[in-house]
């Protein structure tokens, strides 16, 4: 392991205790700093977990297709394990995406899941389509073949999200509540608070884990090419 | 000039092949009608046409797969793509080929599909045909490419349409918008922005899925 690499893992546990220590912040200003919400009452407060989570599920799926489109673009074989990461985390907070914002939809439209709001459709669409991103990798031999194909897959992704955007605006919805317009966020100023420092902790904790999992990752291999050394 | 030659002599290798095979098409022109014809047992008595529509663009699509599952399955029986690889013509070449030779079966399919629809079930206007047509540019041009990476996994026939039906979500939603929305026009929109994106996304990266290193 080179000595970037060996400090880089060393700043970890740094970074871990930031995440917790901002999660545990934006738990206490959501649930008790932040104003009541005078329609949806105490319900409203897991939007300040579920958003950051969708938002953070975004995230990563992104950061898998960059890291995909440079695997590509410059044939760099180490990209494939930070794309196939990113996209790993993107699935796991995609899934809490859908669960926390089925509670929040029973509690305030009353239903678990209602296919009347694109927004959600579409969320579930792209869910489905990093699933049979895992579908695909684990049915391709490990080389450089099922690298490209896992990057040229993840790509897609990405290019889906800005078309579904598109049929979300075209089939016109009146039911996912738009917190977020052109005349900028409709919140006050606390609440915007609690909402960005929930945000920043849930990018933060998805980009410990992503670390985590790729050091791991790493060194998995690591000793795989050892052990085929020694042998 | 010799990119079109390399893809029309491509696209015509697919054709004869089918020609003489008859493996795919046939297939998916039964398969389609048997489809409409489940179809009518699966929709109560009084659903409105709306519905039926919707279910025109599951036969679709689910034929489009058939067809899809089975294009390269002659290449990679035997070898053929190995060679096409190290032919001296642009690998995207390959893909334009096999997207065209599928696009024919497609449209082929819809020949006898849409007018059964409209036999058996409800009329379809000129604004449906074209988003019919928008979206079978699309369903080629991605398909072919998903069958290629799926036809070099281990679960090619399964694999195939986890990866597809994802994708082809908002063809459906621009076919089926365009049938039933009195605004057919901005579905259409839609469905031609999709084939644009994902023909030079799929042209593009082609040469990625087929080649070892």
């Amino acid at each position: 392991m080179s000595s970037t690499a060996a400090s880089a893992v060393r700043s970890l546990p740094v970074i871990a205790a930031l995440a917790a220590g901002l999660m545990g912040l934006a738990i206490l200003l959501s649930l008790f700093v932040a104003p009541e919400d005078a329609d949806q009452g105490i319900s409203q407060r897991i939007f300040y977990i579920h958003v950051p989570i969708a938002l953070t599920t975004y995230f990563c799926f992104g950061l898998g297709a960059w890291k995909a489109l440079l695997l590509l673009w410059r044939g760099d074989e180490r990209y494939d394990l930070e794309s196939y990461v990113a996209i790993h985390q993107g699935t796991i907070f995609g899934l809490l995406t859908l669960i926390t914002g089925a509670i929040w939809a029973k509690a305030s439209w009353g239903v678990w899941w209602t296919w009347d709001s694109n927004q959600l459709v579409l969320f579930l669409t792209l869910f489905l389509f990093y699933c049979a991103y895992f579908m695909l990798r684990f049915s391709l031999e490990e080389g450089a073949r099922r690298s490209r194909s896992s990057a040229v897959y993840a790509l897609f992704g990405v290019v889906l999200i800005p078309i579904s955007f598109l049929a979300i605006r075209l089939a016109e919805d009146f039911i996912h509540p738009t917190t977020f317009t052109r005349e900028g966020p409709q919140m006050t100023g606390t609440m915007f608070t609690a909402f960005c420092v929930s945000w920043a902790a849930v990018t933060l904790l998805a980009y410990v884990l992503y670390r985590v999992e790729l050091t791991g990752k790493r060194l998995q291999s690591d000793l795989r090419e050892l052990r085929e050394a020694l042998q | 000039m010799s990119y079109v030659a390399d893809v029309a002599a491509l696209t015509q290798k697919d054709l004869r092949v089918e020609l003489r095979a008859r493996d795919t098409l046939p297939a998916m022109l039964l398969f389609v009608l048997a489809t409409l014809v489940v179809f009518h047992f699966a929709l109560p008595e009084g659903t409105g046409d709306d519905a039926a529509y919707g279910l025109l663009w599951v036969a679709i699509v689910f034929t489009a797969l058939l067809g899809l599952a089975r294009a390269w399955v002659p290449e990679h029986e035997h070898g053929v793509l190995d060679g096409l690889v190290l032919a001296p013509c642009d690998r995207s070449a390959i893909w334009l080929g096999k997207s065209l030779a599928t696009l024919a079966f497609l449209l082929a399919a819809q020949a006898v599909a849409l007018p059964a629809f409209v036999f058996f079930f409800a009329p379809l206007d000129a604004t449906a045909i074209a988003g019919a047509l928008l979206a079978d540019l699309g369903i080629c041009a991605v398909g072919s490419l998903m069958a290629a990476m799926a036809a070099a996994g281990r679960a090619r026939e399964l694999l195939l349409p986890l990866l597809f039906l994802p994708l082809a979500i908002p063809l459906v939603v621009g076919g089926v918008g365009a049938a039933i929305s009195p605004e057919g026009g901005r579905y259409l929109l839609l469905l031609a922005l999709y084939d644009g994106v994902f023909a030079v996304l799929s042209w593009a990266s082609f040469e990625y899925v087929v080649t070892e290193s």
